[in-house]
């Protein structure tokens, strides 16, 4: 099921008494989501991404704006009628009730034409009760289950109708490490099996990027950029989404474009073609960095951090807006860890310059 | 390890030498009392032993009689007062104007003297040689005719007491049930809603069992309250209530004890230990079912 969101407004009324201003929680969201994708809205707390989801299944309704499933218009339907299904961020699993009957709670509620006989119930919920294996739990109340195992659950509640979409809310943040790595496989896994569209919420960019075919980035109520993982990753449009993405995060430096050329401190580091002449934001991807004994970058070294495939070297610089500066190189390269210095040469098309006050994005020829 | 034990029993002597005193002996005394025949609290002597005094409770017209009206009492009232708390604490928690205000009337009960609450039943049902009362001015109004809810007939006399206790019981369980439904959280219903569940059914399926160790704990408290009414009963239809047909276990217990010229302490005994077995009895037949149906978690 294609999903269309048209202009999509939510506002809020303001808290406080004294100002009567509104709070834009989502803003002007317009998107088409194709049919059998796994969509990931990605932003940090509070940039409107749950409220989203929410608009989406109809817990709340829009301001402005319009929903589309399919042809369809749902915006004024309500949640029972739009057939989604939603997985809560802690679940919430009806405590009183056995994984059985929880998976089987959506469908007690079909009526008239749709209502269904007891084998029928039991069959769906075998079947979505396998397909995120935990047949074996059946019997167990939600207080007997691991967290793993209650995502599960989840999961399988909001599948057993077979929805149209499948919603997501933060669907691994209460998870440990390993079990995120393993569950994010396993809702991709199901994804791929039953190819409804689904649309998950996270602020975990790994998440996002390791199993969405598309990414929505958004800040304050509002998209940033919306693209395939890697397109985004490489072509950030703003400052925000290239601070965003990416572990170890971006390097952003205080630069100066003259003449052509951009200067990090005193270093002429790149030519950069035709940008015209003027302050910016640098933004180097820890990857964009190699090892030069004659490189234009000359970076105070702190420390090396080994981690098997390749080396992290912390560094600084003057210029740089953080403390560190972490650059990953292949672990061939010999650092001499004696000397203060080291220094490096750029990979062009991990360098992004960013203009100073709307850290929008300028994009400059590669030589 | 033994040091601390014995500092554990130190911290424990005040509250188990007062139990002991004041709740433990009286209640083997009663347990005594109940087998000696024609105890004399004055001369402390009895004439023998045996279960006598319970043969004569059980045969006694007026201790039937309060059984009866004690089990009509408990009931009509406990299942009545807690749907109709809990409908009204629904009702309470969905509504958001005036919230605050109702939650207050319905409180009102609660903090109001006994006394003043007898007033305003006098009010509504006495039959004065002014006024057949406020209730009664209602059933002409629709085209009945009067009734003596006070010194009428069984029913009417009835009616009044299990209006009365229901009256003033309620507002506790609404606090207790208001406070319940509030702790429940909003996510359970969010998803109930999106999984297409009627109100009724998230009603029944999901608020019920997540508010049901308040209720359960209302039921068991209601059933030992109703089961050891007495002074609404007198605050009703005076002190002598087996005149009035209206007398109570505790009454009856009451009775016997400072009744004509010392009482029967012994008599008093038996039945409290009566209504001691009965309300026993109740509450771990409530405790087997709430079994299957309270939902700890």
């Amino acid at each position: 099921m294609k999903i269309v969101l048209d202009h999509l407004t939510k506002k809020f009324p303001s808290r406080s008494r004294k100002e009567r201003s509104e709070v834009t929680a989502v803003g002007d969201f317009c998107f088409e989501i194709p049919d059998g994708k796994l969509v990931g809205l990605l932003g940090p707390s509070g940039c409107g991404k749950s409220t989203t989801l929410n608009l989406i299944c109809g817990l709340l309704k829009p301001t402005e704006g319009k929903i589309f499933f399919g042809q369809d218009d749902v915006t004024n339907l309500p949640p029972e009628n739009r057939g989604v299904g939603l997985v809560f961020q802690n679940y919430a699993l009806y405590p009183h009730l056995t994984v059985q009957k929880n998976i089987q709670f959506p469908l007690e509620n079909l009526k008239g034409a749709a209502k269904l006989s007891k084998e029928e119930m039991q069959e769906k919920v075998y079947a979505a009760a396998k397909l995120v294996q935990i047949e074996g739990l059946m019997d167990r109340k939600p207080s007997e289950l691991s967290g793993g195992q209650q995502q599960r659950v989840a999961i399988a509640r909001a599948l057993v109708k077979m929805p149209k979409v499948l919603l997501l809310d933060e669907p691994l943040s209460n998870l440990d490490a390993r079990l995120r790595l393993q569950t994010r496989e396993e809702i991709r896994r199901i994804q791929k099996e039953t190819k409804i569209t689904t649309i998950f919420v996270t602020h975990d960019q790994d998440e996002a990027m390791s199993i969405s075919d598309l990414i929505v980035v958004m800040k304050d109520g509002y998209v940033q950029q919306i693209g395939k993982p890697q397109e985004v990753y490489d072509n950030p449009v703003n400052l925000f989404v290239a601070k965003f993405l990416g572990t170890p995060p971006i390097n952003v430096f205080d630069g100066n474009v003259k003449d052509g050329m951009l200067y990090i401190g005193d270093d002429a580091v790149l030519k950069v073609g035709s940008v015209p002449n003027q302050e910016v934001h640098v933004g180097i991807r820890p990857e964009g960095f190699i090892l030069r004994e004659d490189g234009p970058l000359h970076c105070n070294l702190s420390r090396l951090e080994v981690m098997g495939r390749d080396v992290s070297v912390v560094s600084g610089h003057p210029c740089c807006q953080s403390d560190t500066i972490r650059s990953i190189i292949s672990a061939e390269n010999n650092v001499d860890t004696d000397s203060d210095t080291v220094r490096f040469a750029l990979k062009p098309g991990k360098v992004f310059l960013f203009h100073k006050e709307t850290e929008e994005r300028i994009h400059f020829e590669v030589e | 390890m033994e040091k601390q034990n014995f500092k554990g029993w130190l911290y424990l002597i005040p509250a188990v030498l007062f139990l002991g005193v004041f709740m433990i002996y009286p209640l083997v005394d009663v347990f005594v009392y109940s087998f000696e025949e024609g105890y004399n609290s004055a001369s402390q002597t009895y004439l023998g032993v045996g279960g006598y005094n319970y043969s004569y409770v059980l045969h006694d017209p007026y201790f039937l009689q309060a059984v009866k009206n004690t089990f009509i009492l408990v009931i009509i009232t406990v299942p009545v007062s807690t749907i109709l708390a809990l409908l009204i604490s629904v009702g309470l928690s969905s509504i958001k104007p005036l919230r605050d205000l109702f939650q207050t009337v319905y409180f009102l009960p609660y903090v109001t003297n006994t006394l003043a609450v007898g007033l305003v039943f006098m009010i509504l049902f006495k039959k004065t040689a002014y006024s057949d009362g406020m209730v009664n001015l209602l059933i002409n109004l629709f085209g009945g005719s009067s009734v003596d809810f006070i010194d009428g007939p069984y029913w009417a006399k009835m009616f009044v007491l299990c209006f009365y206790t229901v009256w003033v019981v309620m507002p506790f369980k609404i606090l207790i049930l208001t406070s319940a439904l509030a702790s429940v959280n909003q996510v359970y219903y969010n998803a109930a809603k999106v999984d297409g569940t009627g109100s009724f059914r998230i009603f029944r399926k999901i608020t019920i069992p997540m508010i049901s160790p308040m209720i359960f704990y209302l039921i068991i408290t209601g059933f030992i309250g109703a089961f050891k009414a007495y002074s609404d009963a007198v605050a009703l239809f005076g002190t002598n209530l087996n005149a009035a047909e209206m007398n109570t276990i505790v009454g009856y217990v009451y009775d016997m004890l400072y009744g004509n010229s010392g009482g029967y302490p012994s008599y008093a005994s038996s039945a409290a230990i009566i209504l001691f077995a009965i309300v026993l009895t109740i509450t771990c037949i409530n405790l087997l079912v709430s079994r299957k149906h309270v939902h700890y978690t």
